[in-house]
């Protein structure tokens, strides 16, 4: 009882099946019919879209199902488009199935490997050429001409140099100095303690210096959320502690993990959490990592008043803000 | 500049359309059945009180008492499954009985907007009792909502973006929170609900403080939330505005399998 | 019509007097193409891509690839007078003030999507049914970079408007790009032109966007087209269907009508979603600022399961000798898709290794004969599944009330449990299937009619298959394990070591069958029955 004394044989392609267009004319005439419509219909919807273009202004909506409200002429427009494209190619679709021939061929395949001479005339002509060559013999131009090849490769690195400055110490810098006001974002208006209820947040940057503009690329630095708690609430070590001003507490809006800007802050819970990749950070524990994928607290800020009762930095951030890279040393 | 000043007419006449609805809001995504849906049933602004400030004062200890003092206690001084509620003002109880957040269904994360209890003249009397008891934040009231003749959508948009899109999505559809909270719709809030959210922070939400924000701006806001609210569908079904998943889904579902279908009726023998 | 042929005539002697294409072109007019709807999967990549070329071309006459500031005065009132970069200005322009320029922008990223969709759903009818075997390895790498191209295409392409969603995008690219150990900075410096997000960025990935990438994406589809014209398609196995030819209609008339219909179906399909569906509103999400940020922040679906590895992340970086190792990062970002990247490209050579199977192929698998092939496909795709779910999971929460940490610690635990069910499971389907195809052969389909006999017995009433279906299901080969020598020639003990015997143990996994039922075999039964 083997398996392989007979399988079930080849019964070979099946006969072909008439279509109702091969032995009714009629048919054939409706089919011929059908796809000519279809095609009239692909040439109404491309004047559909020519009308919708020029002569339905694009301040008319109305209300469809599902929907919603909808703006007519991108819609007809679209649909115009979409017809016309589409009749056209149920159209051919129609014509290729019910009235060109539906008899399936046989091709031969045929194998591709080269016969076993040709092959072997292949492998002795390549020889022979080589030979004459002397690529055997002459290992020291093989070599030369390989690293020739090799150090080539280099000149369009190089020139890629230019494509931007090296990186320095850019990232660990930001604008935040000694004393540098927090002011709102947007708006630019300085902040006193006292502006912020308990629960209140605010997003702040860093005050521009006289003639300064400020360029994203600072934003992507210098973005910080300021939050006010009860005092009683934080559980910081003395130094951290210090750093805040009356209960308000400032961190650096940029997440630790891959920059994104996290600024979900919810009062209850005192949570901050970064809507990219959920990374959570506990503020009443200087942003410490409670969840998601970030490995870092976010960096906090020093604040404190200045002599006109100011909101100001007391020292730059000690640390860079932003994603990790190699050169960070914690 | 001409076609320019014909977009511009174009917007300000969309914004006052009569389709222009809560009925716009509802937006279904159409091959996974998944209907993004707000309540449009919302109440409708107060009126202005007639009622001397004493009996209403009274009329909201007595319904306070009955129905908040359970969970709050009987001093607003708060309990293990509540917040205390002194110092809150009438602009949070507003907001919270109002919106119908209050009193809870259910012990659940968060209290979810839904047909309010208490009706207005009940709302306002609790208000006006629990801001008697220790001051805070003043209800909204009409003449404060002046955000079409006072707001700037633009400058408004901006504020969104930078305070409240991180929870609520770039076009005020909300989003998840933590452990299951969630940052609600903003679609078909009243504008005062709204302003009073800000003021107060209810919940997870943090408050935004008039020197932060000031009531400028956050008129600013309003009329943003507004115009995105009353915003038409310019490129077609808006797909919960949710951004990239919903679309990815009707490219597997609508686009990709239409043509799949096609091609399956395309490589059919004709018969 | 003389007159016509008198011109075509002419025409085709002109030519061929000069190229001798005639003889070529007799012999492919009349090819040979076989017609199932899965092989038109291809196709609806070739036609989106072709779409993405039209369209595309469109939207560059009014794009403007710069990061410049500039002050907004176009016709969408609510972003009126804000600062913004000319990128994503010009694309306010393309949406509201050039008629159609919405549809077509909104024709070009469905067209994307649909290009990359119907590129994994080809990938997986290419895998499932064994089609990359032999002679076709090269064309599977092909496919394997065009599919890495695309992800990359289609992410510059989200980026280039530079509204918050795209500038978050690039954002996460540049963290990656930082994290990379001891080059990372320089790298992202030269990248953007300096400081994260620079002015530089935008005009350099539209270029590699508009002409690098697109030209790559030719010569590499017109490779993979001329392979699959030179090596001739494959076909399912049937009656009358070979190794040795190949079944189906001819290129002249019917093939090129079919295949010309549904290019313009593939078209009309993308314009009817430009038409009745939004995609990417970039009005409503503003300019980019790195200080602002929206709520569900995704890429497209190609990048989400990306995403959801990167989300799903174990918080672990390591700090030597004052350097920092982003492993949080580098694990999900770059580790993980280059090894499922490079065991895909690779798995043709992998699973001829493994089943010693040297053969050409062109007949191909039903999936359910291969259960070991199929089961690692499905392995594959739910771990994909998995990783995509957890990019969508802030969505899928507010959807369907649930948490981000439960989805997020579903798709931890999940990613690393659910692949290897699945494996098992399919394999079982897999086994059970071809249980059935057994049972359908011997003793025929089951009709569902009851008949109750003389002496009282009720059987239902089996209805045999045609020979034609019988071939169908028992003409696939029954695989045999590689046995594996116990001693060389020389006595040498277990001569192909230890690698031998993970062959022989994949191998011995591979050819776990339910064995086709024989002719033999059925009118044994049929003589005991009767």
């Amino acid at each position: 009882m083997s398996n392989e004394i007979q399988k079930f044989q080849d019964p070979g392609l099946p006969e072909h099946v008439h279509r109702k267009t091969d032995v009714d004319p009629k048919a054939a005439d409706r089919a011929e019919r059908q796809v000519a419509i279809l095609f009239v219909l692909s040439a109404l919807s491309t004047f559909l879209a020519i009308y919708a273009y020029i002569f339905i202004k694009d301040d008319i909506f109305f209300f469809l199902p599902i929907m919603g409200s909808t703006n007519a002429h991108q819609l007809f427009l679209g649909l115009g488009m979409a017809f016309s494209l589409l009749f056209i190619g149920l159209g051919m679709a129609h014509w290729a199935k019910n009235l060109m021939p539906d008899t399936e061929v046989i091709a031969e395949r045929h194998e591709f490997r080269s016969p076993d001479e040709d092959r072997e005339d292949f492998v002795r002509t390549v020889k022979e050429q080589a030979g004459a060559a002397g690529l055997g013999r002459r290992s020291l131009i093989k070599r030369t001409l390989g690293l020739a090849l090799g150090v080539s490769a280099l000149t369009p690195i190089v020139l890629l140099r230019d494509l931007g400055p090296l990186p320095g110490k850019e990232l660990e810098k930001t604008s935040w100095k000694t004393g540098t006001r927090l002011v709102t974002d947007p708006g630019d208006r300085p902040i006193r303690p006292e502006d912020l209820e308990v629960g209140a947040v605010a997003q702040v940057l860093p005050e521009l210096e006289s003639g300064k503009v400020r360029h994203l690329y600072d934003i992507a630095k210098d973005a910080v959320l300021l939050i006010r708690l009860r005092p009683s609430e934080f559980q910081l070590n003395p130094e951290r502690l210090s750093w805040t001003h009356d209960g308000i507490i400032a961190f650096s809006k940029i997440c630790s993990h891959m920059g994104c800007a996290v600024a979900l802050y919810e009062q209850q819970t005192k949570h901050l959490l970064c809507p990219c990749h959920q990374s959570t950070f506990d503020v009443t524990r200087a942003a410490k990592v409670i969840f998601g994928p970030s490995a870092r607290p976010l960096p906090q800020l020093a604040i404190t008043v200045d002599a006109e009762g100011y909101l100001v930095a007391q020292q730059p951030f000690n640390e860079p803000v932003g994603p990790s890279y190699w050169e960070r040393s914690s | 500049m001409e076609k320019m000043n014909s977009r511009i007419k174009k917007l300000s006449r969309y914004r006052r359309h009569r389709f222009a609805g809560p009925a716009l809001l509802v937006v279904a995504l159409i091959t996974m059945g998944t209907t993004f849906q707000v309540a449009s049933a919302l109440p409708n602004s107060s009126k202005m009180e007639t009622t001397p400030k004493s009996t209403l004062i009274e009329e909201g200890k007595r319904i306070y008492n009955f129905g908040c003092s359970t969970c709050h206690g009987l001093n607003l001084e708060g309990g293990g499954i509540a917040p205390a509620l002194i110092g809150v003002g009438a602009a949070s109880v507003d907001f919270q009985v109002g919106t119908g957040r209050m009193p809870m269904a259910d012990m659940s994360q968060q209290a979810m907007r839904k047909q309010p209890i208490y009706n207005e003249e009940e709302t306002a009397a609790l208000a006006a009792y629990v801001a008697s008891l220790a001051p805070g934040p003043d209800i909204i009231n009409e003449a404060q909502l002046t955000y079409e003749r006072d707001g700037n959508t633009a400058e408004g948009g901006e504020l969104f973006r930078t305070n409240c899109a991180m929870c609520h999505n770039f076009a005020g559809q909300g989003g998840a929170l933590t452990q299951g909270k969630y940052a609600p719709t903003l679609m078909g809030v009243d504008a005062k609900y709204i302003y009073e959210a800000m003021i107060t922070g209810p919940q997870s939400m943090p408050v935004f403080s008039d020197k932060t924000i000031t009531p400028q701006e956050k008129l600013s806001i309003i009329k943003w939330v507004k115009a995105a609210e009353n915003e038409p569908n310019l490129g077609g079904a808006a797909l919960g505005r949710v951004g990239p998943v919903t679309e990815g889904l009707l490219v597997w579902t609508l686009g990709l399998g239409l043509l799949i279908g096609i091609a399956v009726w395309l490589t059919m023998k004709a018969k | 019509m003389k007159k016509a042929e008198l011109i075509g005539g002419n025409v085709a002697s002109y030519v061929d007097d000069r190229t001798g294409a005639a003889k070529w072109l007799r012999k492919n007019l009349t090819k040979v193409f076989p017609d199932h709807w899965s092989f038109m999967l291809g196709e609806i990549v070739l036609y989106s891509f072709i779409i993405l070329l039209l369209s595309g071309t469109f939207l560059t006459f009014w794009f403007d690839p710069s990061q410049r500031e500039v002050v907004y005065e176009g016709s969408y009132e609510p972003l009126q007078d804000i600062k913004m970069s000319a990128a994503y200005a010009s694309t306010l322009h393309i949406s509201f003030d050039v008629r159609g320029g919405l549809l077509m922008r909104q024709i070009h990223h469905w067209a994307a999507l649909l290009f990359m969709a119907g590129m994994i759903a080809h990938l997986m009818r290419v895998f499932f049914t064994g089609a990359f075997r032999k002679p076709r390895e090269a064309n599977w790498l092909i496919g394997v970079g065009l599919v890495t191209l695309g992800i990359v295409e289609g992410f510059l392409g989200y980026s280039l408007p530079d509204d918050l969603l795209s500038g978050t995008g690039i954002r996460i690219a540049e963290a990656i790009i930082q994290a990379l150990p001891v080059v990372g900075s320089y790298l992202a410096f030269f990248a953007f032109g300096g400081a994260f997000p620079g002015e530089a960025f935008i005009p350099r990935i539209y270029t590699v966007h508009v002409l690098l990438l697109p030209g790559a994406f030719l010569a590499l589809i017109t490779i993979h087209l001329m392979l699959v014209w030179y090596q001739k398609h494959t076909q399912y196995p049937g009656p009358g269907r070979t190794e040795k030819n190949v079944v189906g209609y001819p290129l002249m008339p019917v093939y090129m009508a079919k295949a010309g219909g549904f290019f313009f179906i593939v078209f009309g399909v993308t314009a009817l979603l430009g038409a009745v569906a939004s995609i990417n509103p970039i009005w409503l999400y503003g300019p980019y600022n790195p200080g602002q940020i929206s709520a569900g922040s995704q890429p497209d679906f190609y990048m989400g399961w990306l995403d959801g590895l990167v989300r799903m992340a174990p918080p672990i970086e390591s700090y030597i000798f004052g350097y920092t190792i982003s492993w949080n990062i580098l694990i999900p970002g770059l580790i993980i898709p280059g090894i499922l990247f490079t065991l895909m490209a690779l798995y043709p050579f992998i699973e001829s290794w493994m089943t010693g199977d040297k053969e050409e192929h062109h007949l191909l698998d039903r999936p359910r004969n291969n259960p070991n092939r199929t089961a690692i496909g499905a392995m594959s795709l739910s771990f994909v599944l998995v990783t995509l779910i957890n990019g969508g999971n802030d969505i899928i929460a507010t959807s369907f009330d649930l948490t981000i940490n439960q989805i997020m610690w579903f798709s931890r635990i999940g990613v690393i449990v659910i692949p290897p069910l699945v494996f098992v499971i399919t394999k079982r389907i897999c086994l059970s299937l071809q249980r059935a195809d057994r049972e359908k052969v011997l003793h025929g389909r089951e009709t569902g009619r009851l008949v109750m006999l003389p002496h009282g017995e009720f059987v239902e009433i089996h209805e045999e298959l045609t020979p034609a279906q019988k071939f169908t299901l028992t003409q696939h080969e029954q695989p045999r394990a590689l046995i594996l020598p116990a001693t060389d020639a020389n006595g040498v003990l277990n001569p192909q070591g230890i690698k031998g015997k993970i062959r022989a143990r994949f191998s011995q996994a591979h050819v776990e069958q339910v064995p086709a039922p024989t002719e033999s075999e059925a009118k044994a039964l049929e003589g005991g029955h009767h």
